[in-house]
């Protein structure tokens, strides 16, 4: 086990230094960097003063240099500034990791808890009127864009109650916290529940199936006892996985709703910072996101063994 | 009665002595003004920027020499206010404007405003100081003056190379704040210190301004809110409806289309809406010096086959203004008259008489309907710079041109315009004051930075000079009128249209004015008060 965990810890940093070269050069390779954005914002440009810009920030120099910049102060913790803001990126990423993964957890657990317990009813249920209704659902989650649904809640919203779950950046309460992230959580959580629920489904027949629940049945237990202790329990490594994959993939739904709620997160900072090319902030926000999906992975990974006793992580 | 007497001089006293309580209709103080932002600006720096997401949350940290009348819609020089300044007189034959400052004014640290600040301003706007700006924009709007001098603490002058009247049009433009000296170009992007009615409290990136009223403010009993909070909302969508449901007091100035417009009456009619000219015309841009288009009959000819009304329809259900360089009265103060305007080819009301001599021009230049001419339209990739490209291209097909759009990034628009790596281009031109001298130096002058066609016409620019220098006003319009009509016959930015745009705000806040000549000078809010 021991073995195991080194090996897929080197594997990890191998990963993300992969992931650290191929962030700096794609951004490079994209054209136009943040001198070329002051001044088409300005409408001129003086090729003395975007020398001298480019000098400041230090990407008039060679690509390795640069690279090794920002690598070797992201191993000492020094993030460097923010282009735009000029101040430390730090400071400005970190307000607004708690936002981001408040937002995500919320949607994850929406996710897990709608659509593992629908997936589960549609498969025993299943060719009954309910199971068509709840895969009509499901399909409705995965083909509606969330930047679709989030302006229709908004517009309905306003429309019926005039009023809007818009970002609330000061809740006094707890309820009024829950209440910012609940819609915007659920239109993210959406589309991931149907996805959770189409695979615990198709995952839950196929145990179903098997011999050793007809063995269970037939040994008197009851149906509750057999879809939740004996199938589901077999059926859910490939629900975790999915899970773990929709949790990476989830940075794609959030930027478009925190940009539809208007909540200060780091998927919509990060858009804007590619945007303007803040280089220091795109740089290490993407490196943050990178460790955090490594590791989402390496959880997933280990709890395979939590759930499945059989799975032993040996050498 | 003597009782009588003593109670109502007694309720008048205690009347005076609350300076909270109002009368109906009367200005009361407090109350934070709620509005949203567009977009996030760069940094807090006006003298940085090119863009009103700037000037309009940072314009009340500051105060200029003069300003334009904050209640009065329309820019001139009759509406000039002096600010920090107490007077002006023009001396010298009119080669030299000096200011007679306020005293007692301060800093929002605490430090005394000077002479020798307005001095230091205008030093590094002109690039003579130690201290440099990032960036600077606007340094040819100083190209005239030779040098500043301070006579004390509270005077200082403008000496110029020759006498140029505009020069206090362009010192009253919310683009023109004075800085301090004791703070770095750096600190003012990031935490700028002014004069002005509001101090700056935060910035938050794509997040949030906040100003806080300044209590010490020069001119007593302003600003009347207690500050102001610009939320960022870069999607539009949200944003009004933010504003419907009553998160926000008033929208962003000038940022709501004409068709949104209707949308956001029918759901908050009680809100006051103003529809104004913004004063930045939709333009083609022609590179003019690679085929086909340095053929001057092919410009011609695209130019003669605009049908403005059309792209005005359908843009803005009718309301927007053909004009050309400058913006058209009665709102512009120097465009041509109709008559006038209407005797330069390709702008007569009759759009197919228009075509069919366009249509010659080009079968001239070896086109016609077997064989078209083939171009790429560039444009940025903003729906203001692309719905009147698609518009432009299918006008095009009417005269054998074959137009293909290519939208560009904006961090690529500019390098690409810098190398002449396009044949038309779709281009928005903002004028931050209504003035010809503005207009004209900055986007027609020979070599200036903000010419990107490179035309250069030197009969044209001692015309730029002689209206520059004349100080009879009429004079000085038929001047800026011939200059006008001659840039459009020579298709040296192709006008197509000038903007209107909408701004609205909850029926309790007063004491707005939206400027109807500029979008950029009118964001004091010093006046501006809750009545609730």
């Amino acid at each position: 086990m021991f073995a195991y965990l080194v090996r897929r810890l080197f594997l990890m940093l191998v990963t993300l230094f992969g992931i650290s070269i191929v962030i700096f050069f794609l951004l490079r390779v994209v054209p136009g960097n943040i001198v070329d954005i002051l001044f088409a914002a300005a409408g001129y440009v003086d090729p003395a003063d975007k020398a001298n810009l480019e000098k400041e920030l230090g990407i008039d120099q060679p690509l390795m240099v640069q690279y090794w910049h920002w690598i070797s102060g992201f191993l000492r913790g020094d993030f460097g500034y923010s282009y735009v803001s000029e101040k430390p990126a730090l400071q400005e990423i970190l307000p607004r990791i708690p936002i981001t993964a408040r937002l995500a957890g919320l949607a994850l657990l929406f996710s897990a808890s709608i659509g593992i317990p629908l997936g589960v009813i549609s498969a025993v249920k299943q060719g009954t009127r309910l199971d068509y209704v709840l895969r009509v659902i499901s399909l409705s989650g995965l083909s509606l864009p969330s930047f679709w649904l989030g302006l229709l809640i908004l517009t309905a919203s306003v429309a019926m109650f005039g009023q809007m779950p818009i970002f609330n950046p000061n809740p006094q309460t707890w309820l009024e916290a829950f209440a910012t992230y609940a819609v915007p959580a659920a239109v993210v959580g959406f589309r991931s529940s149907a996805l959770t629920m189409r695979i615990t489904r198709s995952s839950m027949l196929e145990v179903l199936r098997q011999d050793y629940i007809r063995t269970a049945r037939a040994k008197g237990a009851s149906d509750a006892s057999v879809n939740y202790n004996h199938a589901l329990k077999n059926a859910i490594l490939p629900v975790i996985t999915v899970i773990g994959i929709e949790a990476a993939f989830l940075i794609g739904g959030l930027i478009v709703t925190e940009t539809v709620f208007n909540i200060p997160g780091v998927a919509r900072f990060l858009v804007e910072a590619i945007r303007w090319r803040d280089y220091p902030i795109v740089q290490n926000l993407v490196m943050f996101i990178a460790v955090v999906v490594v590791f989402a992975n390496f959880t997933v990974d280990m709890l395979y063994a939590v759930f499945d006793p059989r799975i032993r992580f040996t050498d | 009665m003597r009782s009588v007497q003593a109670l109502a001089i007694l309720a008048a006293l205690s009347l005076l002595a609350d300076p909270t309580t109002t009368f109906a209709g009367e200005p009361k103080q407090g109350g934070i003004l709620r509005m949203y932002h567009r977009d996030s600006p760069g940094n807090a720096s006006i003298h940085e920027g090119a863009t009103y997401s700037i000037n309009v949350p940072f314009m009340g940290v500051f105060n200029n020499l003069v300003i334009y009348d904050q209640h009065v819609a329309q820019n001139s020089p009759d509406a000039l206010r002096p600010e920090l300044a107490e007077s002006w007189t023009w001396v010298n034959d009119n080669k030299t404007l000096t200011f007679k400052l306020r005293q007692g004014i301060k800093w929002h640290d605490g430090k005394p405003f000077t002479s020798a600040d307005v001095k230091c301003t205008f030093d590094m706007l002109m690039g003579k100081s130690q201290q440099k700006f990032r960036q600077n924009p606007r340094k040819a709007w100083y190209n005239e003056v030779n040098d500043i001098s301070t006579n004390g603490d509270l005077e200082v002058s403008f000496n110029l190379k020759r006498p140029q009247p505009s020069l206090l049009a362009l010192l009253a433009s919310g683009y023109t704040p004075v800085y301090p000296c004791h703070v770095s170009p750096g600190d003012m992007r990031t935490n700028p210190i002014g004069t002005g009615p509001f101090k700056f409290v935060e910035f938050k990136a794509n997040e949030s301004i906040k100003l806080v009223r300044n209590p010490d403010y020069w001119k007593k009993g302003r600003p009347y809110l207690d500050g102001i909070e610009y939320t960022i909302i870069t999607n539009r969508s949200t944003a009004i409806l933010a504003f419907v449901a009553g998160k926000f007091d008033m929208t962003f100035p000038t940022h709501i289309t004409i068709p949104l417009l209707k949308d956001l009456k029918s759901q908050a009619p009680n809100a006051t809406c103003v529809v104004e000219p913004t004063n930045v015309s939709t333009n083609i841009i022609v590179n003019s010096s690679a085929a086909p288009f340095d053929n001057i009959d092919i410009r011609r000819a695209m130019a003669m086959a605009l049908d403005r009304k059309s792209f005005i329809q359908i843009m803005f259900e009718g309301q927007g203004d053909v004009g050309g360089t400058m913006l058209p009265p009665p709102q512009g103060l120097w465009g041509m008259p109709k008559d006038m305007l209407e005797s330069i080819p390709g702008y007569g009301p009759d759009v197919n008489k228009n075509r069919e001599e366009a249509k010659k021009l080009m079968q001239k230049a070896g086109y016609g309907p077997d064989k078209h001419l083939a171009v790429k339209v560039s444009t940025r990739n903003l729906a203001e710079y692309r719905d009147p490209a698609v518009i432009l291209i299918d006008q095009l097909k009417s005269i054998y041109i074959d137009g293909e759009l290519d939208v560009v990034e904006t961090a690529n628009w500019f390098p690409k315009v810098a190398r002449k790596d396009y044949m038309l281009g779709l281009n928005l031109t903002g004028n931050a004051v209504d003035d010809p001298d503005q207009s004209f130096y900055e986007n027609y002058s020979c070599g200036s930075e903000r010419n990107y066609t490179n035309y250069c016409n030197k009969e044209i620019e001692k015309l730029f000079d002689a209206q520059s220098q004349e100080t009879d006003a009429g004079k000085r319009k038929k001047l800026v009128w011939d200059i006008d009509k001659k840039l459009q016959e020579d298709v040296a930015r192709p006008i197509i249209f000038h903007a209107r745009a909408g701004t609205c705000w909850q029926p309790y806040v007063k004491g707005i004015t939206i400027m109807s000549n500029s979008s950029y000078n009118g964001f004091r809010y010093e006046d501006v008060w809750l009545d609730k």
